[in-house]
């Protein structure tokens, strides 16, 4: 059986391809069973998200495997096949078995290290399996992926650090405050980077969250958005008294908030730390506030710089991950290698052997001595029980042809013969 | 010629601090995901021998052993390490050890440059007051040994947040906030011990030489360690002395310790100096 991988993402494709070739939700059954009974291929995983259409399959044939998925995905989007070969990729064998590990650690993805792909792998997965489309294989390959992947982000900083300007600030209040669900936040002014990171701080646990703008309105709008408490943008400066957290972002061409102002605040806040955010370009906020103690402000260039060197952090992890990757694509091999009739029947001869001395032996001790005759006699009836056993899988064995790799491996799993782990041994 | 069984607990237990410490710094330049945490096992695995060390030698010397500048220091890293445990287990927080351990060796590796005999207590100490005397001294030493270390996580992490160029440290400190208020906490765990300390050491010395105050050098330093802690506890409560003048006055604040700790035996005298 050989492995296939044939699809298309938002590096080799635009949208508008992307978009046509989609197996969104209801077509997805449909399309699991018509690939299903299509020529040489024996074992099918579709995998689609919105920035990626890929099939997975183990194919008889390399190349009318290929052939096979094509017409196929030509034919259920009903899309021309010279749009479709301008798109698609395919990797074969070992290639296919690294891009299948890359795809699911998110090492191929358009922001590398994000997690969702993981989630939509195994939806994937899951239809497959609910329709039996997959087999011995692809199950275990793609079981192999999702621990690939797991290794790398536990191993690897890959999926560390924040790489949004929203999540870095939020990343930032909770090295400030060592529990937000204790801090009040207060939001000046609207915008979607502000209200994003507005959300997301929300999400971390955040309490008491204040609203202020220059419109009444627009502050009404967001307080009932976000269930927060409006305050008349004339006294925002006194309610900062109760905020820990603050985000700014008005369209104001001066400072809203100075240094004396923020220094009269700390001495009523009894110097409690404060985390302020400005977004606004113009600022908005005196940027000599950063030197006074306990109070802590970014402005959008300042997040945006670590925003960029956790980007290059996340390359460098990278490439720690690909190394994992090759790692275990070996291991894959090894197993699949160790789907053949010759290595099973050797394992399941050493099994039998093995158990066969092991009894042997306790049950001579327990007879005590004995004469020669008698232990060659016991030797001989043992062996000759466990080869008459062995024999018939060993025909079938050697005789199976189409279900191969099917029997190959329930013999394995019945016998619990660890082949991957004696050829381990051996090199 | 015959090593002593103390002197070789001593030995086993100083190397593993050193291990201790040396991993404990390569974690903080390491760039990998996880702490590792043979700092803390290395350091669990001295304190063993270190404990061991200091039964030997109340066994034989028949006292707590604390008279003389080897014992002395060997008990302060101890009581360090003691109260470092309780937080390590408590709070978990990350690189800790790398900041504490550095600390109970230095202390410890300074006991090992004094003599090492065991003395008999001498008459004028044969009290009950001296070991709550000395435990209560010495666990509100240890108290501001910790609030140092924690102070010291205090600045590096408050320069990375004011600084905006994020290290891989800032990713494994805590909170500027957890450290500043196990910082507090410490402190207000050192402050009474120390108070204590000086009540017994005051009523012990009304009962040994029938005057509660001297004047000796190691009374007026601990009056002046009591003072500057009393300082950082008032400016904290009442105009909010927190964050980084708390951490900062902390290490300063411990310094005083060690100097009353060495300064005062080696170069002043009075009644706290060992003969």
């Amino acid at each position: 059986m050989n492995i296939l991988v044939i699809g298309l993402n938002h590096k080799t494709a635009p949208i508008e391809v992307r978009e046509k070739v989609a197996f969104a939700g209801p077509k997805l059954q449909e399309a699991i069973h018509m690939l299903k009974g299509s020529g040489a291929v024996k074992e099918s995983i579709i995998l689609s998200t919105c920035n990626r259409v890929e099939i997975y399959a183990g194919v008889s044939d390399v190349d009318s495997g290929v052939e096979n998925v094509k017409g196929f995905i030509s034919e259920f989007h009903k899309v021309k096949r010279d749009l479709l070969d301008k798109s698609l990729y395919i990797h074969k064998g070992t290639d296919a078995i690294r891009h299948m590990y890359r795809v699911a650690s998110s090492l191929d993805s358009m922001v590398v290290g994000e997690p969702q792909i993981l989630g939509q792998l195994k939806d994937a997965f899951d239809a497959a399996l609910k329709n039996r489309s997959t087999g011995v294989i692809l199950n275990k390959l793609m079981r192999k992926s999702v621990s690939v992947a797991k290794r790398i982000r536990t191993e690897t900083r890959i999926a560390e650090s924040a790489v949004s300007i929203s999540f870095a600030a939020v990343e930032l209040a909770k090295k400030i405050f060592d529990d937000l669900s204790t801090k009040s936040f207060m939001l000046i002014g609207a915008g979607e980077m502000a209200e994003l990171a507005a959300r997301h701080l929300i999400n971390s646990g955040v309490k008491g969250v204040y609203i202020t703008n220059r419109t009444i309105a627009r502050a009404e709008e967001l307080a009932l958005e976000f269930h927060g408490t409006v305050v008349p943008f004339e006294n925002f400066v006194r309610e900062l008294i109760h905020t820990d957290i603050v985000i700014c972002s008005t369209g104001a061409p001066n400072y809203i908030l100075l240094r004396e102002q923020v220094q009269k605040l700390m001495k009523e806040r009894k110097q409690r730390q404060v985390f302020i955010i400005d977004i606004s370009v113009p600022r908005n906020i005196d940027p000599q506030i950063n030197e006074i103690d306990n109070v802590y402000l970014y402005d959008v260039d300042s997040l945006q710089g670590i925003v960029d060197t956790n980007i290059q952090e996340r390359a460098r992890e990278a490439e720690k991950a690909e190394q994992i990757v090759d790692e275990e694509i070996g291991s894959f091999l090894k197993w699949q290698d160790s789907l053949t009739a010759t290595s099973t029947i050797v394992a399941l001869r050493n099994k039998a052997e093995e158990i066969r001395k092991s009894e042997l032996e306790k049950v001579l001790k327990k007879l005590g001595p004995m004469e020669e005759e008698k232990i060659k006699a016991i030797e001989y009836l043992t062996a000759s029980i466990v080869n008459k056993l062995i024999h018939p899988p060993t025909v079938a064995l050697k005789a199976a042809n189409d279900d191969k790799e099917e029997m190959l491996d329930v013999v394995q799993k019945l016998f619990q013969l660890d082949i991957e782990k004696g050829k381990n041994e051996e090199t | 010629m015959q090593i002593e069984t103390n002197v070789l607990l001593f030995e086993f237990a100083l190397t593993f601090y050193l291990l201790a410490t040396i991993s404990g710094v390569i974690e903080i330049f390491r760039g990998k995901k996880d702490t590792s945490r043979a700092a803390l096992y290395l350091a669990i695995t001295g304190f063993v021998f270190h404990t061991a060390n200091i039964i030997v030698r109340y066994i034989e010397g028949g006292h707590i052993p604390v008279t003389n500048m080897h014992e002395a220091t060997s008990f302060l890293s101890w009581s360090v390490l003691v109260l470092f445990f309780f937080h390590e287990f408590k709070y978990k927080l990350k690189l800790l050890s790398s900041f504490i351990m550095p600390i109970v060796f230095l202390i410890m590796f300074s006991s090992s440059v004094f003599p090492r005999e065991i003395k008999a207590l001498s008459p004028a100490l044969q009290s009950y007051w001296f070991g709550i005397h000395v435990i209560l001294a010495f666990l509100g030493d240890a108290a501001f040994a910790m609030a140092c270390g924690i102070g010291v996580m205090y600045l590096v992490q408050e320069r990375n947040v004011k600084s905006k160029h994020l290290s891989r440290l800032f990713q494994k400190l805590p909170s500027l906030q957890t450290l500043d208020e196990i910082n507090y906490h410490l402190i207000t765990l050192g402050f009474p011990l120390l108070t204590l300390a000086m009540i017994s050491g005051v009523v012990w010395a009304n009962s040994a030489w029938g005057s509660y105050w001297r004047w000796d050098p190691k009374e007026v330093w601990s009056l002046i360690t009591w003072l500057i802690y009393a300082l950082v506890l008032h400016l904290r409560l009442t105009v909010g002395w927190s964050g980084k003048k708390a951490a900062i006055l902390s290490i300063a604040g411990f310094l005083v310790v060690i100097f009353a700790f060495f300064g005062v035996t080696l170069i002043l005298k009075g009644s706290h100096v060992f003969p």
